[in-house]
């Protein structure tokens, strides 16, 4: 289990599950401070041939945030057969307007809002 | 001399029932530290509205509507304040300032921040490509660029457009105090 955190957030990558869960609320300053997230989730691809992502819990994520999530699904798109699956609630708003926008880029992903 | 871009509209104060704005010095604190800020601004902005939109005992609608205005006051002040923070003018002593407005029908920001003629150049050029696009297909445009760039992609502006229904405006100043520009976006409620 791998674990990044720090105030107000959590990411959890665990290994054997073939899961990461985000929780918390993420705005950090641009690409350089989600530098270990975005490595984390650059091994998650690496490491197997399919993901779940939870974000359910995470209440907000900055435009910063969304072009991490995006070039995660973008490498998970150039792998060939890797299944992905994002988990998302629709009770957070910010996820029912924007998480369909990684569906848009990586058609095959699987999109659950719960 | 005054110049107004995209949605930018004059908006008369007499409309607004209820308004917060919040001043900032820009040199005041290191980065670091006020960005911090930005999140417990954005959070107590989103929070402050939602008094005007109370939940209703049995109402799931009313519920819902008080959560996605909260979550779009947060996301689209916590953004201008990122962007204000990143590309304004730190030597200028024009304070960054956002107002939010409240009016019978929509909700108006106005956020406010010193910006160096460089800044003003790349603002600019942004908005002219904004302008000549599709916003849904730049959006999808600048999230493809992601994963080769690290730069500013305005990738805010276009999810207030896109996933918010924002429109969005700018008015760029001149004055012997130096530039400044003026974000104005506007949803409906």
């Amino acid at each position: 289990m791998k674990i990044i955190k720090d105030d107000g957030y959590k990411v959890e990558y665990n290994a054997a599950d073939k899961t990461v869960d985000f929780s918390g609320t993420l705005r950090l300053s641009g690409l350089t401070e989600y530098a270990p997230i975005v490595e984390c989730l650059e091994t998650a691809v690496d490491d197997a041939d399919s993901l779940t992502l939870s974000l359910k819990d995470l209440s907000f994520l900055n435009s910063s945030g969304i072009a991490v999530l995006s070039k995660f699904v973008i490498k998970a798109r150039n792998k060939p057969d890797f299944s992905l699956t994002i988990l998302g609630s629709d009770e957070t708003p910010w996820q029912g307007k924007s998480l369909k926008n990684l569906q848009r880029l990586m058609p095959s992903l699987t999109l659950e809002l719960l | 001399m005054s110049e107004k871009y995209r949605d930018y509209a004059d908006i008369d104060p007499a409309l607004c029932s209820e308004h917060m704005c919040l001043s900032f010095k820009p040199s005041s604190v290191p980065i670091k530290q006020r960005w911090r800020n930005n999140g417990l601004s954005a959070d107590f902005l989103g929070d402050y509205l939602t008094t005007f939109f109370p939940k209703k005992d049995g109402e799931k609608d009313s519920v819902k509507k008080q959560a996605e205005i909260r979550d779009a006051v947060t996301y689209i002040a916590n953004e201008l304040l990122e962007n204000a923070m990143k590309y304004s003018d730190d030597s200028s002593v024009i304070p960054n300032s956002i107002d939010l407005s409240l009016q019978e029908d929509k909700l108006v920001f106005t956020e406010v921040n010193a910006i160096t003629e460089k800044q003003q150049a790349e603002f600019k050029d942004f908005i002219t490509e904004l302008n000549e696009s599709d916003p849904d297909e730049l959006f999808m445009k600048k999230l493809e660029a992601s994963a080769v760039s690290e730069s500013s992609s305005g990738l805010g502006y276009l999810t207030m457009i896109n996933d918010y229904q924002a429109n969005i405006g700018w008015l760029f100043d001149a004055s012997s105090g130096g530039h400044q520009v003026t974000t104005q976006v506007i949803i409906s409620i």
